[in-house]
């Protein structure tokens, strides 16, 4: 199939490309882009007034298959993602099973194949159940197709092994990500340690129990000569620290997620559980500098960290609620919303930093670019069109999302995945 | 009276205004001379069904509430829930929505979860009213509090309160430095380092660590159980240690303040934060305290048992 965008402004950093462009698409490859192309395309999507970009690459998501489907599987979880404007996402690997041998990774992919809307990448755990005892068959992961591994949900306390996995990883040319959290300092907190703990009433979470695991997964990293990426960054600490890293050459790249630069530890004060994640929600300074930071590049990704659950695991008392927000179906309107509407971030730099830049980072090729050549994953947005999160119109199976009620700018009107076109938005008065 | 009160619940005193703060300590005043007739009733909820639901073991809060609404002539229930259905993995939800299923008007809820208030309200129809949020809010107690420090010195505004004792855990500390505050008192809390906790300045509070600081200037000390059996960090000086830098005695009244109003919400341990002789001194107020936690109740029953306020379940 043949399929045309005529006349949207194409938004392509790699290509240095801002300007209204037609793009053709030919058997899931984007093959040209240039002004008034005349093609007798078999369909043709007019994107005049609307944003044409490459897909976003979201390189944090739990998809909960296997193990937790009554929370997200991959059908519906990538259904989400189509409806976001993702067209890649990297799936966590702390089902259940986690994702610890070749053969759950082969098991998955099956799933993969048969149900995703869009594309699935996967990420192997670093130890065995997650449990931070032994290693995981990382080599077997590797030929198993995962791109990285993880153990996403906790970091690996022991500093032998941890070792060990950052050069299993440099060998297999896997990329490590860590999620950084001392859990000897964080404890059974739930909110920010600060005032927001101090507010409600609450054990709180440490700024320190993130940036000290940012600082030693650092420097355990530049030993091993492998590089780390820093997931779901929340405080200025983390920051600086990555910055000063890279400062030094060390091979070191980090997101943070729509959650910490739009929200801050005060919209927990209501006891609202869709709060709940984490890194718990920062100050507002923390808030604030996470935006500064994505300005200025010492973060270069964002990444939703979609944590689907439940009602019967958030609708209960905070501190028994469960961590996580979705956020497949949000994250490109809050980026837009917060980042570009205010002028922090151009439409090119939102580009590099959800799609460009992930797929880079995770050296997937043909991703993150409108280059001719390179898949066509592409999305159509209408950038200023105002909408409101609610949860009847959530596609994912859970509802927990840190912005219901909230109002957005920036709408999805067509995802198209490898040339087809997987979404497209029904003139809905609020959809 | 009630007109001017627009909540279906108090969840905490950092939800109210001024104004609000003000109309329940003069609902307080009316109804406390009801506790000084002959027959100590009113027929105000009369019809009525109030629940107590209560989490945690209390005595005093809860005997207090069912005084307060026995004397509005409402019906109580009191349910303990380590006796209930809570047990067989019902969750405050579903326990809140059957509550609300027998037509009860109003859910007094004690719970060792903070927080537990505001979610229970969010989710029912029907009043609730917080006896006790983890270490969030007590706001009943934070009220007697101050309608007894107002019958003492005749006014709130300008006046200066030291809570001494573990803020870090206290609910109590928490809503009296937001009920005090918003009426124009300043509010100093005195502990040691570990048990003040971060960013308390935020609330309106002023730190101290120096006891004789704590006394020397205000008008009245609120002195704080310490609940030793609590302490799971290990964050608590022991007992002998506690007394000795912070327990409140006559001599070091005698040192700093000889005026200041003794305050306890209760109950004391004598001989770990408060001397057996300032406890019954005659500067002490622990026993009206007592008497005025029913007037305020009674308040409080009264004016949220007024207001209908359907609330959209799915705004949660």
């Amino acid at each position: 199939m043949k399929l045309l965008i005529k006349n949207g402004r194409a938004i392509d950093p790699a290509n240095n490309l801002d300007d209204i462009s037609d793009l053709l698409i030919e058997e899931g490859k984007i093959v040209r882009v240039a002004k008034n192309i005349k093609n007798n395309a078999s369909r043709i999507i007019d994107a005049t007034g609307k944003i044409v970009m490459p897909g976003l690459v979201d390189m944090h998501v739990h998809l909960r298959e296997p193990g937790r489907e009554d929370e997200e599987t991959i059908l519906s979880g990538t259904l989400a993602a189509a409806k976001g404007g993702v067209t890649t996402v990297l799936a966590m690997p702390n089902t259940q099973p986690a994702i610890d041998s070749a053969c759950n990774a082969e098991a998955l992919r099956e799933i993969i194949k048969k149900n995703a809307k869009v594309g699935v990448f996967i990420v192997g755990a670093i130890t065995k159940g997650r449990l931070g005892r032994a290693l995981s068959d990382i080599k077997g992961l590797t030929l198993a197709g995962v791109v990285a591994i993880s153990d996403d949900g906790a970091s690996v306390d022991d500093e032998k092994l941890f070792s060990q996995a950052l050069k299993q990883a440099r060998r297999n040319k896997l990329l490590t990500i860590c999620h950084c959290e001392d859990k000897s300092l964080s404890l059974q907190g739930v909110v920010n340690l600060g005032y927001a703990s101090t507010r409600m009433g609450l054990r709180g979470i440490s700024a320190a129990s993130e940036y000290k695991r940012v600082e030693r997964d650092i420097r355990l990293a530049d030993k091993a000569k492998a590089h780390v990426h820093i997931a779901h960054v929340s405080c200025r600490e983390s920051v600086e620290m990555i910055a000063q890293a890279k400062k030094k050459g060390i091979s070191v790249t980090a997101e943070t997620a729509p959650h910490y630069f739009a929200l801050n530890e005060e919209a927990a004060f209501t006891y609202d559980t869709n709060m709940k994640v984490n890194p718990p929600l920062r100050s507002r300074e923390d808030m604030l500098y996470l935006r500064q930071a994505l300005e200025e590049g010492a973060i270069e990704v964002i990444a939703s960290d979609h944590a689907p659950h439940i009602e019967s695991e958030k609708y209960i008392e905070f501190e028994r609620a469960a961590f996580g927000t979705t956020g497949l179906e949000t994250e490109l309107a809050v980026g837009i919303t917060e980042l570009v509407k205010p002028g922090i971030l151009e439409w090119g730099d939102l580009v590099n930093k959800m799609s460009f830049n992930p797929a880079k980072i995770l050296g997937l090729r043909g991703k993150g670019t409108l280059s001719p050549g390179s898949d066509a994953d592409i999305i159509v947005v209408s950038p200023d069109k105002e909408w409101t999160v609610e949860r009847n119109n959530f596609v994912s199976q859970s509802k927990n999302c840190a912005f219901l009620g909230r109002k957005l700018n920036g709408v999805v009107e067509h995802t198209i995945y490898a040339g087809e076109i997987v979404f497209v938005r029904e003139d809905k008065p609020n959809a | 009276m009630s007109g001017l009160w627009t909540k279906k619940d108090l969840l905490g005193l950092e939800d109210l205004s001024k104004d609000e703060l003000e109309l329940i300590l003069s609902t307080a005043e009316s109804f406390k001379e009801v506790s000084t007739r002959e027959i100590k009733k009113v027929p105000a909820l009369r019809g009525k069904t109030v629940l107590n639901l209560f989490y945690e073991p209390s005595t005093r809060t809860r005997v207090s509430f069912e005084v307060a609404a026995k004397r509005l002539s409402a019906d109580v229930i009191n349910i303990a829930a380590e006796t209930s259905s809570v047990r067989k993995g019902e969750t405050l939800i579903d326990t809140g929505r059957n509550l609300e299923a027998l037509k009860a008007d109003i859910i007094v809820v004690r719970h060792n979860a903070s927080g537990a208030a505001a979610i229970l309200a969010r989710h029912v129809n029907i009043s609730v009213v917080n006896a006790g949020d983890g270490w969030h809010e007590h706001p009943t107690q934070a009220l007697l509090d101050i309608f007894t420090l107002k019958e003492k010195l005749g006014r709130i505004d300008g006046i200066k309160v030291s809570i001494v004792g573990d803020i870090a855990h206290s609910r109590v500390a928490r809503s009296n430095i937001w009920g005090l505050t918003k009426l124009g008192a300043q509010v100093m809390v005195c502990a040691p380092e570990l048990l003040i906790p971060p960013a308390i300045e935020k609330m309106g509070a002023r730190v101290t660590h120096d006891i004789d600081e704590a006394l020397c200037n205000a008008d009245a000390v609120n002195i704080l159980r310490m609940q030793f059996e609590r302490d799971e960090k290990g964050a608590f000086p022991n007992k002998q240690e506690y007394f000795k830098r912070f327990g409140i005695t006559e001599e070091r009244l005698k040192k700093n303040n000889k005026n200041i109003i003794i305050m306890h919400p209760g109950p004391i341990n004598r001989g770990i934060e408060i001397s057996s002789e300032i406890a019954d001194c005659k500067n002490s107020v622990i026993l009206e305290q007592v008497t005025n936690g029913i007037a305020v109740r009674m308040a409080v029953l009264f004016l949220v048992s007024g207001v209908q306020e359907k609330k959209d379940e799915a705004t949660d």
